[in-house]
C-alpha cells in the first residue's frame, strides 16, 4: 500500500493506524498514549495544571474546528459561562462523530483504528471545560465503530483513566458513547443536542448558543472527532509545534483529507494544512485512468463546486478554499473527471438534500424536493427552457438566513454553482428535451413570470 | 419527504400504516429478554433524563424484535414514561429503525455522490433485478433479502459502498455483484 501522506512527512493523526491491533489500549499506552492526560491529572493538586492553561494552549495553537465551519476551537471553549454565572449547571462536552457529509470518511478511520486518541482528546477538553460527563454521538450506520469505541471506553475505565477520582486526582469524569438512528441533520450541533436528548433531530433557533444553553439546558461544547484528536497532540507537543504546520497563522496543524470520486487511490490522506490541491491529487494517484479533471467539490457535497481551472493553484486550507469561493468544510474532496455528467451529479446531490431535510422550515422542506424534481426532469430530457432560471430563482429563496440552520444553504450550493459553472451542459439536456414547452421563449426577467411558471411547474 | 433513498422500508414497499400512532402491528405483545432489560437498566444510568435513552432503547428493541412494531412502540414508551405518539414520532424521524419486518439480509446501497460517480445506481438496479425484480424496500419471496437505497455511508473511498445488516462491504460493482450476493446466501 502506498503511503497516505506526502514523502518525508511524519504523520500525526494517522501515525498509529497501521499498527497491529491499533484500537487496543495496551498498544496506545506503549506508544506514549494518555501521557498528557496523566500529566494534567498529576498537576491538578500542585496547581501546575489548570483548566485555563489547557484552553490557553489550544487557543495559542490556532486550532480551527475540523467539522466543517472552521471556528477557532479555543475561542469556542471560552464561550462557556464561568462558574459564577452558570451556577450549579453542569457543563457537557459532546464529541460530534455523526460523520454524514457526502464524501467524508476521515472520522471513521480515527474511530475504527485509533479510538483512544479521540478519548484522550475528550478527556483533556473535559478538564479544560469543567465537564463531568462527556458524550460521543456516533452516527447510526457506524455499528462497528460504535463497538470499537465502547470497547475503548471500557478499557479506559478499567485502567482508571475514567470514572471516580481519576488517578487519585480528585476529578470525576464519565464518558458515554451514544449511537444515532440515521439522520444527516444530526451533524448540525443543535440537532445533535436534540437527538441526544431523545428527540427528533430538529436544529434549534440560536441564540441561545449551545455554550450557554445546550444539552439539558446546560452549557455545552460540541467538537468534531478530528478536532479533539488535535487537542491531544497539542497537549503532547505544544502549540508552537502545532503552528509549524500550515501556510499561515490562521490555518494551522496537521489535517486529514478525504479524497474520493475519479482518482486512482481514493482514501484518507494526512498532510499539513494548506497542501496545494494538485499535490494532494498527485498523492492520490491523479485522476482515474489519466483522464482530464473537470470539476472538484472541495469540502463535502455542501461546498460549491469548482472547475478544473479554479483549483490549479488552490491551497487546501480554510482560507485557501474560501478564496476560491467555496469551503474546506469537512475536507471531503470529490474529484470528477471529464466523463462526468455534471447535471446528473447535481441532480444526485439534490436528491440527498431533499431526503435529509428535517422538515422544520418551509423554504427547505418544500424547496429541496422541488430542486430535485426539476433537476430530475432536466436530466431526463423532460426539462423546459425556463427550468434553469427557475432552479436559480427557487434556490435563491432558500438561503442566506431564510431557515433555522444552514442545511438549506448547503442544499443550494451545488445547484447554484453547478448551473453557474457548467450551464452549457444543462442547456444541452434541455436541447434534447422533446417537450413542446421548449419552443417557448425564456422569461426575460421579472418575478411575476417566473412565479407563473413556478405555479405551472408545481402542477405538472 | 416521500420516496427516494433511505425511505424506511415500510414506505418504500408501499405498506399501509395502521394503529393510532401509525405503526404496523406485530399481532402480539412484545417484551425485552432479561439480558436486554439489563442492558436497558444500564443505559438509564448514563443520562440525566430517561428520555435521552430513547434512541439506544429503540436499538435494543430492534435487536430484540427485528423491527419497530406498534407493540414495540407502546412497550418502549412504557419503559421510558413517554407517550407512544412521541416515541413513534422519533422513530419515524430516523431512517434506520425498521418500520416493517425486513429480510434476513437488509442490503443497503449507498447512492450518494461518490458512489454515484462509481455507478452505484446501476448496481442497485441490477441487484434488485437479480433478486426477482424487487421494488426498493420489498422483501424477496423467500424472506431472505430486502434491498434499499441509503444516503452516504462514509465509505466514499470504497465506492460503491454497501451495508448488509450491520456489516460494511466495499466496492460492489456489476462485475462482483453475483459473488457478493452468493456470499450472503
Amino acid at each position: 500500500m502506498s503511503e497516505m501522506w506526502p514523502a518525508g512527512y511524519v504523520p500525526v493523526l494517522l501515525a498509529r493506524i497501521s499498527r497491529p491491533d491499533s484500537p487496543a489500549i495496551d498498544g496506545y499506552l506503549a506508544d506514549g498514549g494518555y501521557a498528557s492526560w496523566k500529566k494534567v491529572l498529576a498537576g491538578i493538586a500542585t496547581g501546575e495544571w489548570t483548566p485555563s492553561k489547557v484552553t490557553d494552549l489550544v487557543k495559542a495553537s490556532g486550532l480551527r474546528g475540523r467539522g466543517g465551519a472552521g471556528f477557532p476551537c479555543g475561542l469556542k471553549w471560552t464561550f462557556v459561562p464561568p462558574k459564577e454565572k452558570r451556577g450549579n449547571k453542569p457543563v457537557y462536552l459532546l464529541c460530534n462523530a455523526d460523520e454524514s457529509e457526502p464524501g467524508t470518511f476521515k472520522d471513521r478511520v480515527l474511530i475504527e483504528k485509533d479510538p483512544h486518541q479521540i478519548l484522550e482528546g475528550m478527556m483533556l477538553a473535559s478538564f479544560a471545560l469543567g465537564v463531568r460527563h462527556a458524550y460521543l454521538y456516533i452516527r447510526g450506520e457506524m455499528v462497528h465503530g460504535a463497538e470499537v469505541l465502547n470497547a475503548a471506553v471500557d478499557e479506559a475505565y478499567a485502567k482508571g483513566l475514567l470514572g471516580k477520582n481519576v488517578q487519585g486526582s480528585g476529578l470525576d469524569l464519565d464518558l458515554t458513547i451514544h449511537r444515532g438512528g440515521g439522520a444527516y441533520i444530526c451533524g448540525e450541533e443543535t440537532a445533535l443536542i436534540e437527538s441526544l436528548e431523545g428527540k427528533r433531530g430538529h436544529p434549534r433557533i440560536k441564540p441561545p448558543f449551545p455554550a450557554v444553553s445546550g444539552v439539558w439546558a446546560s452549557p455545552t461544547v460540541v467538537n468534531n472527532v478530528e478536532t479533539l484528536c488535535c487537542v491531544k497532540h497539542i497537549l503532547d507537543r505544544g502549540p508552537d509545534w502545532f503552528r509549524t504546520y500550515g501556510r499561515n497563522e490562521k490555518n494551522t496543524g496537521p489535517k486529514l483529507f478525504c479524497i474520493s470520486g475519479h482518482v486512482e487511490r481514493p482514501g484518507v490522506y494526512e498532510a499539513p494544512m494548506g497542501i496545494p490541491f494538485l499535490e494532494l491529487l498527485a498523492l492520490a494517484g491523479g485522476v482515474k485512468g489519466g483522464r482530464k479533471l473537470k470539476a472538484v467539490i472541495p469540502g463535502g457535497s455542501s461546498a460549491p463546486m469548482l472547475t478544473a481551472e479554479e483549483v490549479q493553484s488552490m491551497p487546501l486550507d480554510f482560507d485557501g478554499v474560501a478564496a476560491a469561493k467555496s469551503m474546506l468544510g469537512s475536507a471531503a474532496i470529490i474529484v470528477m473527471d471529464e466523463t462526468t455528467d455534471i447535471p446528473k451529479a447535481v441532480a444526485n446531490i439534490s436528491k440527498f438534500y431533499a431526503h435529509e431535510s428535517c422538515g422544520q422550515c418551509t423554504p427547505c422542506r418544500e424547496g429541496t424536493p422541488w430542486l430535485n424534481k426539476m433537476l430530475k426532469r432536466v436530466v431526463n430530457g423532460q426539462g423546459k427552457r425556463q427550468d434553469l432560471d427557475l432552479l436559480v430563482q427557487v434556490a435563491s429563496q432558500m438561503g442566506n438566513g431564510m431557515t433555522i440552520c444552514v442545511f438549506s444553504d448547503a442544499a443550494i450550493a451545488p445547484v447554484l454553482s453547478g448551473i453557474a459553472k457548467f450551464r452549457p451542459e444543462f442547456e444541452a439536456c434541455l436541447a434534447k428535451a422533446a417537450s413542446p414547452d421548449f419552443a417557448l421563449t425564456a422569461p426575460s426577467d421579472g418575478t411575476e413570470k417566473v412565479a407563473g411558471r413556478m405555479a405551472e411547474g408545481i402542477h405538472s | 419527504m416521500s420516496g427516494g433513498a433511505g425511505t424506511p422500508v415500510s414506505e418504500q414497499a408501499g405498506l399501509p400504516r395502521v394503529g393510532e400512532h401509525g405503526a404496523l402491528s406485530a399481532g402480539k405483545a412484545v417484551a425485552f429478554s432479561p439480558k436486554a432489560l439489563a442492558r436497558f437498566e444500564k443505559l438509564l444510568t448514563r443520562y440525566p433524563t430517561k428520555q435521552a435513552a430513547l434512541l439506544p432503547t429503540l436499538w435494543i428493541a430492534q435487536g430484540e424484535f427485528g423491527w419497530i412494531s406498534r407493540e414495540a412502540v407502546d412497550y418502549v414508551a412504557g419503559l421510558l414514561g413517554l407517550s407512544p405518539a412521541f416515541v413513534w414520532g422519533v422513530t419515524t424521524f430516523y431512517t434506520m429503525y425498521n418500520r416493517a419486518p425486513v429480510g434476513k439480509h437488509l442490503i443497503q446501497f449507498c447512492t450518494s455522490i461518490s458512489c454515484h460517480l462509481a455507478g452505484a445506481e446501476e448496481v442497485f438496479a441490477e441487484c434488485r433485478k437479480i433478486l426477482g425484480d424487487l421494488k426498493p424496500g420489498e422483501t424477496s419471496a423467500d424472506g431472505r433479502f430486502t434491498v434499499i437505497e441509503v444516503e452516504c455511508l462514509a465509505q466514499c473511498d470504497k465506492a460503491p459502498a454497501v451495508m448488509v445488516n450491520d456489516d460494511d462491504f466495499a466496492i460492489i460493482t456489476k462485475d462482483n455483484l453475483q459473488k457478493f450476493l452468493g456470499g450472503l446466501r
